[in-house]
Formats: structure tokens, C-alpha cells, sequence
């Protein structure tokens, strides 16, 4: 794709204001690639939903404009936008078969009787579910009927596809199973899709790209792993995983490094900020990137990337374990090791005294 | 298992749950049962002067069992009769098609309104229930009759030219004691009891399936049709039935309202107790009247129990 050519679906600077204070989606714009899996994320209330229905036509944006193929969807009524949605909870038709379920959209288009019929056993081919053309929604499994809604929303073959909470109604062993079986089938149709998520395991695993929201307003855009590893601010920082946030100060500025004091410890960052010496920012330190001794470690920028505490609590996940640490200054630091060995030497408990260090790169500043 | 016997008392006696359901019962077999088998042996009964003779006699050490038959055969045969049973279904039929007309889009604006607004539109709906029925149907006759101004007002607007036309009055400008009259007074009369069973059924629906709907390409009105209204089947279906059922025996409207051209069932039935006297007679019509009732109703279960097995 050139840089000049207009992505597949604009998010142009949208509002949605429904009155009475608070702005539900406050100046949002998002670019979304064709057959891309595009993921809103957020905690309930960030506006991510109300930016989902305003795609799908529910909802009408108070300014700003939404294009999807350079079809400007303004004033398009839903039951005209070729964009389906898959429901939270499904909103299957109780009173339809699976069958009657898939067709209903094709049925409206005015599809001959035939080709009707050849799309929804290719519908339900594709979703596995042959068997059950005749069963009614409510004799299914909540799996089962997770996979109706999407061949019913992929019936029309639309193009783009809009899933609400496409997993909320399941418990977490089907959920992580039905998460890959979700993209393969999407990608083997090859639709653009967005979905709204408030799970961020779910939308790190299912999206290419995924927009952080919250307070009606959009914090980051970016692939799974940049979200993580590079958060922009706090909120994202905080939001995605588990992250420990030390407040400080930079006391060196450096083209090519920085260091930051905080209350325990100081940081020696690898590469230059904008900002200037004295001024207050966070390093974000994920738990899985410091390890754990007894022992004081020898790092290449002692004493910086250092810091001694007392174990204060530890949390055996089997894989992995998770150790409280707490500092001199009362926080406590959220360290996670993996158990690749079965019987660990040296294995900190309660109480120890250990040092943890952190290498200069798997920090991040934050200076918002 | 290791079960301990229940103790004899509890074994023996009711517990609540069978007094809960058995009450009403008993109440239903008192009041309901036994007087229709008592309606239904005075139907096949011999007059004997004031009082019925026993169907069952023991004369000369032979036990005679002698049911009267006659007043079915008689009614059967009888156009009248056959005529009435007739009117009275049609009158109760159009009864209640109007009844859905009106009661359909107001149950569906009443479910549809502001969750604020909708018990104050509940209690309009009952409100007619705090007078005396008696009293709003006599009302009706002040109402329709000659210098009600219900009547003037249709008559100005010409509304009576059309209901001739359509034989619901038999002359111009003369609205009372005719079809009209009847079915307006019928439709007035049981309109909440069609309202109050759609209204509980449609506020139930789930609106998102209407999104649905037209996410998937259905038009507001399409939805309407494909989806509300089949879901709403069994509103439908019940408010009828509350409509029909009382509509068709129905005796204080046609009497107060109706005028000669509306002979129902239920005018014929008081007249064959009270003004002829002929018990057995009044009873064989009152036995038809339930099977004719009862019969398609019983049917249409039966459908209906089926289509739900098919389901299953």
C-alpha cells in the first residue's frame, strides 16, 4: 500500500455526543487496512461500542465521517451498508432455524431460491455445522451458537465485518479454543474486521492492530506486541498486562542515554527522550523482564538497573512464579520468573532478601 | 441409597405444594366441573312436570338408563339455532380481529414507550375496569342513540353512509341497536383484554434482534413483519382467545346494544331459561355452545403441541 492511497475503512475524526456531559467518542480517527483484524479495546463505558454501532449504522456520528471503500457511510441506514455485525450474545432469531438464520439476510437481498440455498450450506460448511441446519438457536450449544452468529454475519459477505464482545458469552476453556478457530475462518474469508473487546488477551491474540480507548478517546494504535512492549502512556501501560510504573525524575539527559532516580532505584535508559533534565516521568518495568537473586548481580551500569527488597509475597502459577518485592520506600515490585527447571537451587520464599535487575532496553519512559 | 421413609403423617397429608395447586382444583371441580355435568344431565333430561326425571330408574328389577336426545336433534336441526351459533361466532370473529387491529400498535407503542412512562399507560388501559361494565355499556346506548353526540359526529362526518354500505345498520342515521353498535360495544368492552397479554409479551422482546434484523439488510417495516410479529405469535394467540371465547356467549352487550338483527347465543340461552322455561333446552344449547368453543380450541392445542414436538 502506498502512503497516498486512502486506507480501506476512515474513522475520520468522529464525535458521538449524545448530550448530558460526557463526550461517548471524543475526535476519533483510525485507519484500518483491507483484511485486517482490527480490535477496539477498552473497560466498559470507553466508547468503543458506540464507535462500533456508528459503523454498523445504529448510531449516527454528531460530526466527522466514517469511509469505507471510498463509500462515504453518512446517512446510510443500517439495513443498506454492506457491513454485518456478529452480536454480543449473538441476537439470534429464536423463532428461525439455523438454517432460516443464515438466509435471512441473503433472503432480503432478494437472492434467488437456489443460490440462497448453495450459500448457506457453504455458510454452514464453513462454520461446521451441517448437522444442526435444522435445530432451532436455543437446542445449541453456546459454542454452536457463537458459530450461527457467524455464519449468519458472514452470509451476506460483507465488506466489513463487526463482532461485538465476539467471545464474551463463553467460558475461558471454549474461549481460547474458539479464539483461533474465529481467525482462521475470518481469514479464510479474507474479511476486514473490527471487534470490540474489553478482554486484552482476546484482542492480543485476534487482532493484527489494536486501538486502546478510553473516555471516549483513542490512547494508542498499534500491532499486539508494540502495545506491550512500547506503551505510549500510563493508561496503556497499566491497561495491557502487568507493568510496574515507578514515578521519577531525569537526572541525566543524554543524546544517547538517560538516567531516571526514583524513591528505590535509578534507571539507566539506552537511548535519548524529549524532555529536559529535573522534569518528572515513569519508567514502566514489566514483571517478566527483571530477574530475581539472592546474590547482588554485576550490571553494566551499577548501581543503576538495580534494586534490593524483601519477598514479600509469591504467587506459583505452575509455569511461572510471580514475587512480590517489597522496596525501601514501600512499593513493591512485581517480579515474574519462569520455573524452567524443576528443582531450583536457591529458590526465594518468604521474607528473603533478594536483588532484582533489569537490563537498559526493557525499560520504557513514559512521559505521560 | 440410604433413604429414611418418610414419616407416615407427611406421607399421608398434603404438604403446601399440593394444598398450592391442589385448591384451585378442587375449586375448578365445585364450581366448574360439576355444574357442567349437572347442565349436561339436564340437557338429556325428561320434563317431569317442575322437576327432571331420574336417568337412571330401577323398575321391576331392571335398571333403565333413558337419555332425551331430542333437544339436540331439535337443534340441531333447527335454523335458528344454526344461525345464532353462526352469528355469534362471526360477531365474536370481527370482535376480535378488531380487537388486534387496535390493541396490536398500541401494545407494541405502550412496550416501545419511555420504561418511565409505561406503568401510568398500563394504568389508562385498566382504568375503565374501576366502573361498573354495566354502566359503560349502558353508557354507549346514551352515546350511539338519537342525539348522542357520538352519533352526530359520525353522521357529520358521514361515517353512517359507509356502515350502510357495508349492511352494519340498517338505516340512515340510525346507529344504535345494530351490528355496529354491537361490535363497538364488544370491541370497547374486551379491547384491554387483548392490550394487556400483548403488551407483556412484547415488552419482553429483545430489541437487539431487531437490530439484527437490519444489520442484516431487513428495512424497519421487513423486521416488523419477520421478526416482532412472529415472536409476539403467542401474545397474539392468547389475547384472542381472552377476546374470543367470552365474546361468543357474551349476553349483557347484545341485549343492551344489539338490536333484533343481532340474535347471539347467549340472548337465546336467556330467553330459552328464563322466558320459555325449557330447562333441558336452555342446557343443549349451552352444552353446544361450550363444544363449539372448545372443540376448535382443543384442536388448535393439539397443532400447537405438535409444533413444538417437531421442534424438539
Amino acid at each position: 500500500m502506498t502512503a497516498a492511497a486512502p486506507a480501506y475503512l476512515q474513522i475520520d475524526d468522529v464525535v458521538k455526543d449524545f448530550g448530558g456531559g460526557a463526550v461517548a467518542v471524543n475526535h476519533v480517527s483510525i485507519d484500518i487496512a483491507k483484511g485486517e483484524i482490527f480490535a477496539l479495546l477498552g473497560s466498559s463505558g470507553c466508547g468503543k461500542t458506540t464507535l462500533l454501532r456508528m459503523l454498523a449504522g445504529f448510531e449516527t456520528p454528531t460530526s466527522g465521517r466514517i469511509v469505507l471503500a471510498g463509500q462515504d457511510l453518512a446517512g446510510l441506514p443500517p439495513y443498506e451498508r454492506p457491513i454485518n455485525m456478529m452480536f454480543q450474545s449473538y441476537a439470534l432469531f429464536p423463532h428461525l432455524s439455523v438454517w432460516d438464520n443464515i438466509a435471512f439476510g441473503l433472503k432480503r437481498d432478494g437472492m434467488a431460491r437456489d443460490a440462497v440455498a448453495e450459500r448457506v450450506e457453504a455458510m454452514l460448511k464453513l462454520v461446521q455445522l451441517g448437522k444442526y441446519a435444522k435445530r432451532k438457536p436455543h437446542q445449541l450449544s453456546g459454542g454452536q451458537q457463537q458459530r450461527v452468529a457467524l455464519a449468519r454475519s458472514l452470509a451476506k459477505r460483507p465488506q466489513l465485518l463487526l463482532l461485538d464482545e465476539p467471545l464474551g458469552a463463553l467460558d475461558k476453556k471454549l474461549r481460547e479454543e474458539t479464539q483461533i478457530e474465529l481467525v482462521n475462518i475470518i481469514e479464510e474469508v479474507g474479511v476486514t474486521c473490527v471487534m470490540v473487546t474489553h478482554d486484552q488477551e482476546e484482542a492480543m491474540t485476534m487482532a493484527s492492530r489494536i486501538a486502546i480507548m478510553s473516555e471516549g478517546r483513542v490512547l494508542q494504535v498499534g500491532a499486539p506486541a508494540d502495545v506491550y512492549e512500547t506503551p505510549g502512556n500510563r493508561f496503556v501501560a497499566d491497561f495491557i498486562g502487568n507493568v510496574n510504573l515507578m514515578d521519577g525524575k531525569l537526572s541525566c539527559d543524554n543524546p544517547d542515554h538517560v538516567v531516571i532516580d526514583c524513591a528505590d532505584c535509578s534507571h539507566w535508559v539506552g537511548h535519548g527522550i524529549t524532555g529536559t533534565e529535573g522534569m518528572a516521568v515513569t519508567v514502566a518495568l514489566r514483571p517478566e523482564k527483571i530477574h530475581l537473586q539472592h546474590e547482588e548481580p554485576p550490571v553494566e551500569h551499577a548501581p543503576h538497573n538495580r534494586v534490593r527488597g524483601t519477598v514479600r509475597d509469591l504467587s506459583y502459577f505452575g509455569s511461572f512464579t510471580v514475587y512480590h518485592l517489597a522496596l525501601a520506600s514501600g512499593q513493591v515490585l512485581k517480579v515474574s520468573q519462569s520455573n524452567v527447571e524443576r528443582h531450583r537451587g536457591g529458590v526465594l520464599t518468604w521474607g528473603d532478601t533478594a536483588w532484582a535487575s533489569w537490563t537498559p532496553s526493557s525499560q520504557v519512559v513514559l512521559t505521560q | 441409597m440410604n433413604a429414611t421413609p418418610l414419616p407416615l403423617a407427611r406421607r399421608l397429608l398434603p404438604g403446601g405444594r399440593a394444598a398450592v395447586i391442589g385448591l384451585p382444583y378442587l375449586w375448578l371441580l365445585a364450581f366448574f366441573l360439576a355444574p357442567f355435568l349437572i347442565v349436561l344431565k339436564i340437557s338429556v333430561s325428561e320434563m317431569e312436570n317442575v322437576s327432571f326425571k331420574d336417568l337412571l330408574t330401577l323398575q321391576d328389577g331392571v335398571l333403565q338408563l333413558s337419555l332425551r336426545f331430542g333437544n339436540y336433534l331439535y337443534v340441531l336441526q333447527d335454523e335458528l339455532y344454526f344461525a345464532t351459533y353462526l352469528a355469534s361466532v362471526k360477531y365474536a370473529a370481527a370482535t376480535t380481529l378488531l380487537c388486534l387491529a387496535i390493541g396490536y400498535p398500541f401494545a407494541y407503542f405502550m412496550a416501545r414507550a419511555p420504561k418511565t412512562l409505561q406503568p401510568a399507560l398500563l394504568m389508562l388501559v385498566m382504568l375503565p375496569f374501576w366502573t361498573s361494565f354495566l354502566l359503560r355499556v349502558y353508557a354507549w346506548k346514551a352515546l350511539l342513540g338519537e342525539q348522542g353526540w357520538v352519533a352526530e359526529l359520525l353522521i357529520a362526518l358521514q361515517v353512517d353512509d359507509l356502515l350502510l354500505a357495508a349492511g352494519l345498520i340498517a338505516t340512515e342515521g340510525k346507529l344504535m341497536n345494530t351490528p355496529f353498535s354491537l361490535v363497538l360495544g364488544m370491541v370497547y368492552t374486551y379491547l384491554p383484554f387483548m392490550i394487556l397479554p400483548l403488551y407483556a409479551n412484547l415488552s419482553k422482546m429483545d430489541l437487539r434482534l431487531l437490530e439484527a434484523a437490519q444489520d442484516l439488510g431487513a428495512t424497519p417495516a421487513l423486521a416488523f413483519w419477520k421478526v416482532t410479529v412472529p415472536l409476539s405469535k403467542a401474545g397474539i394467540i392468547a389475547g384472542s382467545m381472552l377476546v374470543f371465547i367470552p365474546c361468543v356467549g357474551e349476553f349483557v352487550i347484545p341485549e343492551l346494544l344489539g338490536g333484533p338483527q343481532t340474535l347471539m347465543i347467549g340472548r337465546v340461552l336467556w330467553d330459552e331459561f328464563f322466558s320459555n322455561n325449557d330447562w333441558p333446552m336452555a342446557a343443549t344449547v349451552a352444552v353446544l355452545m361450550i363444544l363449539l368453543i372448545i372443540v376448535p380450541l382443543a384442536l388448535f392445542n393439539r397443532y400447537q403441541a405438535q409444533a413444538q414436538e417437531k421442534r424438539a
